[in-house]
């Protein structure tokens, strides 16, 4: 029917399930109830959708699969979809994570549900258009078209900051990637497309080296914002702290990654010339992160402000990874990506549960809560391991690759980065230390209950895969294994072409 | 001369005879109907208009004299036209209700919105510098009216007054540039100013043009002829000021392409610079002063001012792609300046009329519908996809780039996040503020037309390219 294949269809359900929820009407509790119910339905079905796309892929390919396009802002920017190895894995954490996001809002937002869930659904759509998109006009439309709904996210369900939170958050990323949207047009003028797959094919080629300083510096604004990098991550603490809980876990769990993506789909195969002028910056800026935010993260009073810290700093191993271009380096970082993304979006889902419980987020104003909640102890317990990269945990994974491949590009970097590891076992293990073990004796905490069934159903999968992805990562790993491999060939021969022409100058 | 050849000579002309031909025939029919005949003249102007609007659009799309080569109509005019006859009507529309309740409903209203925009479509259309001056002053004057029509209130009168002063003086300046061009190039008309002016221009012909610029500024509110917009936007009555968003505003821009490509093409680095100048400064004196206003109105006039600095990125590029970008712009601009205005108008209790920030207070919870389209046309004027204003932006910094005026866009992009700021505060005010008390139903006019600049607004980003190509077409029209 009129081309349009299963990527269109990812973007548009929950674009249904949305304009579903507007038709309800009234906003009585029983309305209240169908438009959860509505949504969750739209969530799940959307991650069966993909799931069918998934069994659709070939991970042994490294082509684009799935294509489809169609006409749209001219005949060289199209409406063109389609996935490889590096966005199908984004594609599915989406959707895996949206029905949980739903989950955790079931009982802590009271007010203006209907536009709550509305914003998520959309909120979703822009994401999956992110990782799907195969034109850079489309890929940044998306990418920018996905801040509507989290500022409103921040800004009408946040904490008491939420109004500064929600303007530093968009400001910030506004800010970062109009730069990007100029280099955008100056690749179209100098190529003649946006198209992705032939900006991948020509690009690097037809880009000379000082326009590629220019143009990767531009998409460095806008992905270093949205990773977020040292010294651009300050809107991350404050948007996480204001944010509602399942705006944290999809801030932390996709948002943030959609930077690491963006650098391994547009900077480093179109030019990989600059990447590798621009290396060493990016592993200074990688390691201080590492180093600088986990000592931050070390003094904070507040636990999501705490976790939003160690976000950073683990992005800091995705960002070493991609530019070590080494196949280590780069698996590493797509693994660490889609590790965090499950870990800290449990996190914040934990940090969820005791907050609705007792409304306060400072770690000073809990302790023993393993003698009330077991349960939840557990939970806890192992993904603040994963956190740490414990072996076993699919955090290990990540964080050893990405360091052995920033060991093979540059072992000081890798020695600075291990200090990190170290360092985000004091913070991680201290927090739970304050939190989980000690004496319960604050009166507050006297009738706390442990998780209940909802809660159960939402850090259960959670916690299984990350176990299970962490003895277990060669299904992640193979998805991407051939995409890399090409890209890098891709990146050598760029490189390669540019040496010859210098000897033979 | 033959009279077998006047026919022809004028077709061209078609839609402006036939508005100023039933424009006076309205006249007639108020003055001997009187007041009663108000509501009928509304319906009688917006069928002129329509009418207008199918023969603007059967004329000829190829560059086509007429009235012994003062008046040109091309693809470009066409589109602007159009634009520009929208425009007028919704002027119509959003009034009709307002006037009513304000008692002041004169039939001679929809009168003067047609006699202004018979001279918005001469100056489109004008192919010499006399025509585009005749074109010019009946547009000015008919508008320094309708500023005052609300002739017993303060800041009405006072708004009408300031704009006549500057709008003559500018007027003025506008001549002046004219008469020493003449005197230089010993031409009116474009074409030939065009042909005489190859390579290096005199000093005179210089200083007219900077004259002509002058006089141009003012009419689109650039800076710095800006200092009467937020003023008079802010005087004049509310309907009044989204008619001069709108309408003027399509007029003005396309004077100054049809001035500049037309007449000055051999001169392009002269103009370039004063365009690039007067951008600049326009969209980041808009972003900044927009920042600290309180009120509605004032705030889309400095709005406007900043939207005048993008658009001019495009006739700063000089090329046919930057003209495409600025007829897109100027099209777009349309729809969500009026679309915002209708909101603005939205807010009324009893007799009283809202127009602070502030009374948009939770305007979410009181008035979702409201608030949600105020909310997609604040987003889409700040440049954000998919809504409409982000396509707007995005040609116009696509040609500054290929035109290579690379650190004009970095300007323009950084400005758009400044001004991002205040149209974020607006959603901010309806959305995450607490509610006030209701406002009174929308007249059913107004919804309509806010109902019809939203779906444009939000859902254009799925077929854009229709409205893409006729740009286009118009554009390379020019060339």
């Amino acid at each position: 029917m009129l081309g349009f294949g299963i990527l269109s269809g990812l973007l548009v359900l929950p674009l249904v399930g949305a304009a579903f929820i507007l038709l309800l009407r009234g906003d009585g509790e029983a309305v209240r109830s169908n438009v959860r119910w509505a949504a969750l339905a739209t969530t799940v079905a959307t991650f069966l959708l993909s799931l069918v796309a998934w069994g659709r892929f070939d991970a042994g390919s490294p082509n684009f699969q799935l294509v489809e396009t169609h006409a749209w802002l001219t005949d060289t920017i199209r409406f063109k979809l389609g996935v490889d190895g590096f966005s199908m894995p984004f594609i599915l954490l989406t959707t895996f994570l949206m029905p949980f996001c739903i989950l955790a809002s079931w009982d802590s937002i009271q007010h203006r549900v209907k536009e709550y869930m509305v914003a998520f659904l959309v909120l979703e759509t822009t994401m999956i258009g992110v990782f799907g998109a195969l034109d850079l006009v489309l890929f940044y439309l998306f990418f920018e078209a996905g801040l509507i709904p989290m500022f409103l996210i921040i800004g009408i369900w946040g904490g008491k900051r939420r109004i500064y939170a929600s303007f530093k958050f968009f400001l910030y990323t506004l800010l970062g990637s109009v730069l990007m949207l100029l280099a955008i047009m100056a690749m179209y003028f100098a190529v003649g497309t946006t198209d992705i797959p032939t900006l991948l094919a020509q690009g690097a080629s037809r880009f000379g080296t000082n326009l590629q300083y220019w143009l990767w510096l531009a998409f460095f604004a806008s992905f270093a914002v949205k990773m977020p990098m040292w010294p651009v991550h300050t809107w991350l603490p404050d948007a996480h702290v204001e944010a509602p809980t399942a705006g944290s876990v999809i801030l932390a769990g996709i948002l943030l990654k959609m930077g690491g993506y963006g650098f391994i789909r547009v900077s480093l195969p179109m030019f990989p010339e600059a990447s590798v002028y621009f290396a060493p910056l990016v592993f200074s800026l990688s390691v201080i992160a590492i180093i600088y935010t986990s000592l931050v993260a070390l003094m904070q009073e507040d636990m999501k402000k705490l976790i939003a810290y160690s976000s950073v700093a683990h992005m800091g191993f995705v960002t070493m990874g991609i530019f070590s271009m080494n196949p280590q380096g780069i698996q590493g970082a797509m693994f660490q990506m889609v590790s965090h993304g499950l870990i800290s979006g449990a996190l914040f889902l934990c940090v969820g549960v005791i907050y609705d419980r007792m409304h306060t987020r400072d770690i000073a104003a809990y302790g023993g809560l393993v003698s009330r909640m077991p349960l939840y102890a557990v939970a806890f317990l192992i993904l603040t391991m994963a956190n740490v990269g414990l072996p076993g945990t699919s955090g290990f994974v990540g964080e050893f690759l990405t360091l052995l491949g920033a060991f093979r590009a540059n072992p000081w970097v890798s020695f600075f980065a291990t200090t990190g590891v170290i360092l985000s076992a004091a913070y991680a293990l201290w927090l739970y230390r304050r939190v989980v073990f000690g004496v319960l004796d604050k009166p507050g905490l006297k009738t706390i209950q442990d998780l209940d069934r909802r809660e159960i159903a939402m850090l259960a999968p959670l916690v299984l895969l990350v176990i299970y992805y962490g003895v277990q990562p060669n299904p992640i790993l193979h998805a991407f294994d051939a995409s890399t491999t090409t890209l890098l060939a891709n990146v050598q021969a760029a490189l390669s072409v540019v040496k010859t022409a210098a000897v033979a100058q | 001369m033959n009279p077998a050849l006047a026919v022809p000579v004028f077709a061209p002309a078609l839609p402006e005879i036939i508005l100023a031909a039933g424009v006076l025939a309205l006249v007639l029919f108020g003055a001997f109907r009187g007041e009663r005949s108000a509501q009928v003249m509304n319906y009688a102007a917006l069928a002129l208009l329509g009418i207008a609007f199918v023969a603007v659009l059967a004329g000829p799309s190829v560059r086509t004299e007429a009235l012994a080569g003062s008046f040109v109509v091309d693809g470009f005019a066409k589109f602007m036209k159009a634009l520009t006859l929208i425009g007028a009507a919704a002027g119509i529309v959003l009034s009709t209700d307002y006037l009513k309740r304000e008692g002041i409903n004169r039939f001679e209203f929809p009168i003067l919105i047609v006699l202004s925009t018979i001279g918005m479509m001469m100056v489109i259309s004008s192919n010499d510098l006399i025509a585009l001056y005749l074109g010019l002053e009946l547009l000015s004057l008919s508008s320094y009216v309708i500023a005052a029509f609300h002739r017993d209130d303060v800041r009405s009168t006072e708004a009408g007054l300031k704009y006549f002063v500057l709008g003559a003086l500018s007027s003025g300046m506008l001549l002046y540039g004219a008469s020493l061009v003449y005197g230089f190039t010993g031409t009116v008309s474009f074409p030939a100013i065009a042909a005489t002016l190859q390579g290096q221009a005199s000093n005179g012909v210089i200083f007219g043009l900077v004259f002509v610029a002058a006089g141009i500024a003012f009419k689109i509110s650039a800076v710095p002829f800006h200092m009467w917009t937020p003023d008079v936007y802010e005087g004049a009555p509310t309907p009044v000021t989204a008619f001069f968003a709108a309408a003027p505003k399509m007029a003005g821009m396309a004077m100054a392409v049809r001035v500049f490509v037309d007449a000055f093409p051999g001169i392009l680095g002269q103009w370039q610079q004063i365009i690039v100048f007067i951008s600049i400064a326009s969209m980041a004196l808009g972003s900044f002063a927009a920042i600290g206003q309180r009120n509605l109105k004032r705030l889309m006039a400095y709005s406007s001012i900043a939207n005048v600095g993008y658009a001019l990125i495009g006739l700063a590029a000089g090329t046919a792609d930057g003209i495409q970008g600025v007829a897109f712009y100027m099209a777009i601009y349309l729809a969500m300046t009026v679309g915002a205005f209708a909101c603005i108008l939205g807010l009324r209790r009893g007799n009283v009329m809202f127009e602070t920030v502030d009374d948009l207070s939770g305007l979410s919870r009181t008035h979702p519908l409201m608030a949600f389209a105020l909310a997609a046309m604040m987003f889409s004027l700040a440049g954000i996809p998919p809504l409409a204003g982000f396509f707007a932006k995005f040609y116009v910094f696509a040609a500054a780039i290929q035109a290579n005026l690379v650190a004009l866009a970095i300007i323009g992009v950084v400005t758009s996040v400044i001004g991002a700021y205040y149209y974020l505060r607006i959603v901010k005010v309806m959305y995450f503020d607490e509610p006030r008390e209701r406002y009174e139903a929308m007249p059913a006019g107004v919804a309509v037309v806010l109902a019809v600049a939203s779906v444009f607004v939000i859902l254009f980003g799925i077929v854009p390219k229709p409205l893409v190509d006729v740009a286009g077409a118009a554009a390379r029209s020019l060339f």
